[in-house]
């Protein structure tokens, strides 16, 4: 497949996570902020080691939608990364991204929908898509690896060309079963 | 009146009017409230963005900009209530800490805008100290009005992040309201940037 400048994104599906920095890398995106989350590590690994981009680290996920607006306002492009759980502390940030009529894009791991150990994911889990449409997020899911840079690349599009606020979610059974006993 | 330590307390329109006097180049972020009708009530400009809710998001926001815009002075005004409600913010800045950020917290020690409650900064949380906690070292009261230049003179020398907690006293001036359209501040605030109205 290609990217928006022709190039080509990785298609190995397996590796997911890498074409999921490229298409960011790609699209310009100069802020990534994130509350850590295991399906995030290669991004926020990817971003930390690139030089044309800044990592913030977050106490709370509406601290994001705040800087990505005055990243905005400043003329760059962010992203925050988020897991499901995230969602939930962000609502009355996101009226900013209305209000204002902000681009916004999220990338959100899933918990909570797909063998889950712990049943506190379960709530907000359930919750995190539609607790973003009321509040005026354009929601993508992905489920399929080969999917990933293409949805991602398309919810870039909204956000930055059209100016919409746009979430992707990668579900949990994409990120993999988390393992619960360390050896 | 005094402010939330008992201190001497400051007017708050003459110390953002004499603030804002001495940063005409300076990107401002106001947080809701109070803060914005001081920045406001000191002359409207482009380069002013009022927030009229997103609660706690004023220094995340301000810390997005400044960020994006290295080369310009980035302050954010905002009142002890609005900073409380994103202490974390204080942690995230302390991390990143840009050069060319300074952020002014505007403390009466109560939540002016819903019938003065006291606020944590007048029940003992001391916001200079968490500041300094988070990492800001730059972090200092403010009690005399002449002191707006000193902390004018770390905005425009753009040296390293600043955490200034101005104790204000509790009386409320008339109200002087921005414009409250989004939209409309987002668009004139990058077009003064020379960012395409969007």
């Amino acid at each position: 497949m290609t990217g928006v400048d022709g190039g080509a994104i990785a298609s190995d599906a397996a590796d997911w996570p890498e074409a999921l920095f490229q298409v960011l890398k790609r699209g310009g995106v100069r802020q990534v902020a994130y509350v850590p989350d295991a399906g995030h590590a290669h991004l926020i690994r990817r971003a930390q080691a690139d030089p044309e981009m800044r990592d913030v680290v977050l106490t709370t996920e509406e601290e994001g939608v705040a800087l990505a607006a005055g990243a905005w306002l400043g003329g760059e492009r962010a992203v925050l990364l988020m897991q499901s759980s995230g969602v939930g502390n962000c609502v009355n940030m996101f009226s900013l991204l209305q209000s204002c009529r902000f681009p916004f894009l999220a990338l959100v791991t899933m918990r909570g929908e797909y063998a889950e150990f712990n049943p506190w994911q379960g709530p907000m889990g359930r919750h995190a898509q539609g607790a973003m449409e009321l509040m005026g997020i354009a929601v993508h899911r992905v489920s399929d690896p080969a999917d990933v840079a293409e949805v991602a690349g398309a919810a870039l599009d909204a956000a930055f060309l059209a100016g919409e606020p746009v979430a992707v979610l990668l579900s949990q059974r994409l990120v993999g079963r988390k393992k619960w006993q360390r050896k | 009146m005094s402010g939330a330590g008992g201190k001497a307390a400051l007017d708050r329109r003459a110390f953002v009017a004499k603030l804002m006097r001495s940063i005409p180049d300076a990107l401002v972020v106001t947080g809701l409230g109070s803060s914005a009708y001081d920045v406001f009530a000191a002359g409207d400009r482009d380069r002013n963005f009022y927030l009229w809710g997103a609660m706690g998001g004023a220094t995340p926001l301000g810390l997005g900009l400044a960020l994006a815009r290295p080369r310009d002075s980035v302050v954010v005004i905002t009142g002890d209530g609005e900073q409380l409600m994103g202490l974390g913010s204080l942690a995230t800045v302390g991390v990143q800490r840009p050069a060319n950020l300074t952020i002014v917290v505007l403390d009466n020690g109560h939540y002016g805008e819903t019938g003065m409650q006291p606020s944590h900064t007048r029940l003992g949380t001391d916001l200079v100290a968490v500041a300094k906690g988070c990492g800001i070292g730059d972090a200092f009261p403010v009690e005399r009005l002449e002191d707006a230049d000193a902390v004018a003179r770390r905005v425009n020398a753009r040296g390293g992040t600043a955490f200034a907690l101005v104790s204000i006293s509790a009386e409320e001036p008339p109200r002087a309201l921005p414009l409250r359209d989004g939209v409309h501040l987002k668009n004139r605030f990058r077009a003064q940037l020379g960012l395409a109205p969007f």
